[in-house]
């Protein structure tokens, strides 16, 4: 079935003006992604140099401490944060609650800022600890 | 209804909308969703609660089942979730049917072979001898 023109297409992002509703439903996709690809693959090397020799496990902490290793990590845990909290925010609106202009645009805002907070509270106390 | 039934009455008349099928993968993702929220809290906790992060410490919080045991269910639930998530983010981007499917075969593998490396590497930590 060979299309003869082109079909319409709905608007695209570059069309509307941006929300915090957008911004975190783009966001749940990225952070989405990012902990399947990236997170799971450093979970799995992590699993792994654990279960190997010194040697292995050194190699991993070498690269975790490495300053692209620290963003990865730290952007991995404010990644898993965001997508954990609007996950919770598209399981109440699954459930058809949370739909309202205010309160879907105030909970969109609350994810952004929770996210921010636990991964700041996070490393602000794991680097608190290991000092 | 079962579960994955996802069709609605007057769409099944008219033959119509949905394909009848995909209500399982949906609800699959939904509900490893809610599995993640408390395995994922679970594991940043016990990361945050072990004293400290050396290759000895995790080995010995992974050799009692009560690390092991939810850091398998992390483990299979993050690889699953991952899948279904990244099958949903393909479906909407790739037009191309066969790439498509090229893609998403291409992440079952990787899914399936990752999340079968972190689960030998994991018994290998939790079953192996005492270092």
């Amino acid at each position: 079935m060979a299309a003869e023109r082109p079909r319409p297409l709905s608007p695209h992002l570059t069309i509307w003006k941006w929300g915090p509703a957008m911004l975190v439903s783009i966001l749940h996709r990225i952070t989405g992604v990012g902990l399947s690809i990236l997170g799971l693959a450093v979970l799995t090397w992590w699993l792994v140099a654990i279960s190997g020799d010194a040697e292995g496990y050194a190699k991993f902490a070498q690269a975790a401490s490495h300053p692209i290793g620290w963003v990865v990590i730290i952007g991995l845990t404010w990644a898993f944060f965001q997508h954990l909290l609007s996950g919770v925010r598209h399981l109440v609106m699954d459930s058809g609650h949370g739909m309202e202009l205010g309160v879907n645009k105030s909970s969109a805002i609350l994810t952004i800022l929770g996210s921010v907070f636990l991964t700041a509270a996070l490393w602000a106390y794991l680097l608190g600890v290991a000092q | 209804m079962s579960l994955g039934e996802s069709a609605s009455a007057l769409g099944k008349v008219e033959n119509t909308g949905s394909a009848r099928h995909g209500g399982e993968h949906w609800l699959s993702e939904r509900v490893l969703s809610a599995a993640l929220l408390l395995l994922g809290t679970w594991f940043i906790a016990s990361l945050v609660l072990l004293p400290s992060l050396d290759q000895a410490t995790i080995t010995e919080w992974l050799r009692d089942p009560s690390g092991a045991v939810p850091m398998a269910l992390f483990v299979i639930a993050a690889f699953r979730h991952a899948l279904d998530g990244l099958k949903v983010v393909v479906d909407d981007y790739v037009r191309d049917a066969g790439n498509r499917l090229a893609l998403n075969t291409l992440f079952f593998f990787l899914a399936v072979g990752g999340g079968a490396l972190a689960l030998f590497a994991l018994a290998r930590i939790a079953l192996g001898v005492a270092a």
